[in-house]
């Protein structure tokens, strides 16, 4: 094991920085998040040669220093603390050729900072069929940095690149603006009272809110930020600022007018081609729904197979232990409580994997952009910004990622809006809910000549009812929340591109890992517990249950196993759970459900993905005769205990699925919503105003469809 | 009145001379947005807004509320 130098990879959104990150370091990669915020942490190892190794680090797509965002300012921290574990020993700035002039602004500022720094030029593939030609060396030396072409979709450059790296201690720190020339006499004062700092990080410092205090030990750091170097008031710095972007173009512009040139023939390209159809006013739409529907017929159609062998193995696993270990409370916590719990998470996958590879292939290949410059305006209307159909749509895999996917809307109350309303969206944690109550009440027929499945239509009409609630409390929010709208949108509209199958893959591996490991251990915990409180009970009624049933039904002829399903479902009434159920079972009575459908609604404020989960692991505390059975058999065999009919009925299941589809049951979500909006007001507000709408709606439902 | 580049039509160049409010977020400056470049209409979404350009290289979506604060020159 040979030395390791720490590589930072940074770069404007859509340049293919991730690309390049994957290409280097494989599958040889984690992530996590940095310590105390949200924002993504991507890290890898790369071996640059038999004695040096490489430790990467994909830092968040920003367009400058200058920070206006969580994700943005994890780049600054990272490049002025020196203290820091991360701080780079080499910087790889990563650019693309069509869009050269506006990464190199973000190039120069980090040139300026006098950290080794190498240019990526990525995407070089394409220069030929651009017309576009690079003068390299003239390059290297008007900015006086190495510069490296690569393309990481066709594998070319990336030794080069690890050589450069692996020469780090020959790049030239030499910055290549001066920004001081913005204000000599300001710098120079700065220069005089710091002397031992860098003067580029000085500015930045000023400039930004960065957390430096709690980063950055060095007291004269510490100092500088408490006094604010108040000469200059906000306005100034912001004016200083200004006139910084553009001494820097100006560089910037000069450099490329004698390096490059693009011959402007080519023109007629894959992007005029695409956008005349995909953003039509027409077709644009149009293939916007289809994209839709494609991605909801496919959740449905393509996982029902891996989802039923996945039921029954549990169903299979859970008989085998229950058959062949010892009888004791071991063997029944492990086959009635946590095999089924688990069976009740893994069932999600093909699910959440089919989801998540249709977000990320939107997302690769650039079209989202086209639909948010296609949605801004409707979005508008109601309270939002187009880019809050990023939000909405990677919601449906899980509102949690798409909470934070706010953060690139420009205004606070667009912003907040999105926040509060994007839990409305169906998130993958209540698909298989829908999946199952669709499954026992919707019938499983082809309408319209065959092309559509009834059952992947009622999906299809709970996802839209999820967006139009989303919307329509847009809409209202818009026009109570007394904040006022400070608008200004821009966005980038990036190249088309043929998503790659690597990243593609990566992504879908990693989102499905840590979605089902995070809620895989709210699940089994709640299982266990569950199990516990199902299984252990008190007084007469529960300890002396086999005598009082035996009692009671002698006069009925009962077979042996239905005497023990009667025993057993006598014990669970009187278990703890039983008690608990019993309680809540008035207020769920009007909207159709027993108790055992309320202690399952309780557990799911956790997680809605519980509620599958809790269900099985119930009844199967309840069928103690060790039959295997799917969780769906199970419910469907359920009766209403006061009307005898089944449970699960027509009025019933729509009733659960409204409920579903409006209450906001998910803590991780309150907690993300909270630390995004830094106050537990809107978590509040959100969590009241959620439950109300979903409550009463499933009250609606189910006294009309009852009684019609 | 100052010709804005809310009133280009598609397909029209034009000079960014500069903005007509002092409050230009510091973002649209770093996208290329600022005055010597030029800029380009490429299409408008349907409804008018936002707006498709071409700036400096660089392929941008402002909304139209942003675009009648640039004041620009057109030639070509």
């Amino acid at each position: 094991m040979g030395k390791a130098i720490n590589v930072s990879l940074i770069g404007n959104p859509n340049t293919g920085k991730t690309s390049l990150f994957n290409r280097l370091t494989g599958l040889n990669q984690k992530v996590g998040n940095y310590p105390g915020i949200t924002v993504e942490k991507k890290e890898g190892l790369c071996k640059l040669s038999r004695t040096l190794k490489a430790h990467i680090l994909d830092l968040p797509g920003t367009y400058s220093l200058n920070t206006s965002s969580l994700d943005e300012s994890v780049v600054v921290e990272t490049l002025l603390n020196r203290n820091s574990k991360d701080f780079p020993d080499v910087a790889v700035v990563v650019s693309d050729i069509e869009n050269l002039k506006r990464n190199l602004l973000l190039f120069t500022q980090i040139k300026d900072l006098e950290i080794p720094t190498i240019l990526v030029i990525n995407m070089a593939d394409r220069m030929e069929r651009k017309g576009i030609s690079l003068d390299i060396k003239a390059m290297e030396s008007q900015l006086q940095a190495t510069v490296v072409l690569v393309s990481a979709r066709k594998n070319i450059g990336i030794e080069n690149l690890k050589d450069a790296i692996a020469n780090y201690h020959q790049l030239n720190t030499t910055p290549c603006v001066n920004a001081s020339s913005i204000d000599p006499v300001y710098f120079e004062k700065l220069k005089s009272t710091y002397p031992k700092q860098q003067i580029y990080k000085l500015w930045l410092v000023i400039t930004q809110d960065v957390n430096f205090g709690k980063l950055d030990r060095n007291r004269d750091l510490e100092d500088l930020k408490k006094n604010s170097f108040k000469i200059k008031s906000e306005d100034d710095l912001k004016r200083m600022q200004h006139k910084e972007t553009v001494v820097r173009y100006q560089f910037i512009n000069n450099l490329l007018k004698n390096v490059l040139t693009v011959n402007a023939a080519e023109a007629t390209d894959l992007r005029t081609r695409l956008d005349r159809i995909l953003i039509h006013k027409v077709w644009g739409y149009l293939v916007f729904f289809a994209i839709l529907l494609l991605i909801f017929q496919a959740i449905y159609d393509w996982s029902s197979l891996p989802m039923e062998w996945i039921d029954s193995a549990f169903a299979k696993a859970s008989t085998l232990v229950q058959n062949s270990l010892p009888a004791g409370p071991l063997t029944d916590l492990l086959s009635q409580g946590i095999i089924p719990g688990l069976g009740g998470i893994v069932i999600f996958i093909p699910q959440i994997a089919i989801l998540f590879l249709f977000i990320a292939l939107l997302e690769e290949s650039g079209y989202m952009s086209r639909v948010v410059f296609l949605m801004d305006h409707i979005m508008k209307k109601f309270g939002l910004s187009g880019k809050s159909v990023v939000p909405l749509v990677s919601g449906t895999a899980c509102a949690i990622p798409a909470v934070m996917a706010t953060r690139n809307i420009e205004d606070w109350k667009e912003r907040l809006i999105t926040i509060l309303v994007v839990p409305f969206t169906t998130c993958s944690a209540r698909l298989p809910v829908y999946l199952i109550i669709i499954a026992l009440v919707i019938p499983d027929q082809r309408i319209l000549g065959g092309l559509f499945n009834m059952q992947g239509l009622t999906l299809m009409l709970l996802y839209m009812l999820g967006f139009g609630a989303a919307i329509f409390s847009a809409w209202v929010l818009n026009k109570i929340l007394p904040i006022k709208r400070k608008a200004f949108f821009v966005m980038e509209m990036p190249a088309y591109k043929l998503p790659m199958f690597k990243n593609v893959a990566i992504t879908v591996i990693e989102k499905t890992k840590s979605f089902v490991l995070g809620a895989g251990k709210i699940i089994m915990a709640i299982s266990v517990i569950l199990w516990i409180l199902a299984s252990y009970g008190y007084g007469e009624q529960f300890t002396n249950a086999e005598k009082i049933v035996t009692e009671a039904s002698i006069n009925d002829n009962l077979t042996s196993s239905e005497l023990s399903q009667k025993i057993a479902s006598h014990k669970l009434e009187h278990s703890f759970i039983g008690y608990v159920g019993k309680a809540i079972e008035p207020a769920v009575r009007p909207l159709g459900y027993d108790w055992k459908i309320g202690i399952a609604i309780v557990s799911s404020f956790a997680a809605r993905e519980v509620f599958v989960g809790t269900l099985a692991t119930i009844y199967s505390v309840e069928s103690d005769d060790g039959e295997e059975e799917t969780i769906k058999n199970r419910m469907r065999a359920e009766v209403n205990p006061i009307l005898g009919t089944p449970l699960f009925n027509f009025a019933s299941g729509i009733s659960l699925l409204l409920f579903y589809a409006f209450a906001m049951q998910c803590m991780s979500t309150l907690a993300i919503v909270k630390r995004e909006t830094n106050s537990w007001k809107w978590p509040a507000i959100q969590f009241s105003f959620m439950t109300v709408i979903a409550y009463f709606s499933a009250l609606a439902a189910y006294q009309i469809l009852n009684n019609l | 009145m100052d010709f804005t580049i809310a009133q280009l039509k598609r397909g029209e160049k034009a000079i960014i001379k500069q903005f007509s409010e002092n409050d230009v977020p510091l973002k649209l400056l770093e996208m290329g947005c600022l005055p010597g470049n030029s800029v380009e209409m490429i299409q408008s979404a349907p409804f008018q807004d936002p707006i498709y350009l071409n700036v400096n290289g660089t392929h941008l979506a402002i909304r139209r509320e942003t675009a009648e604060k640039i004041i620009v020159e057109r030639y070509g």
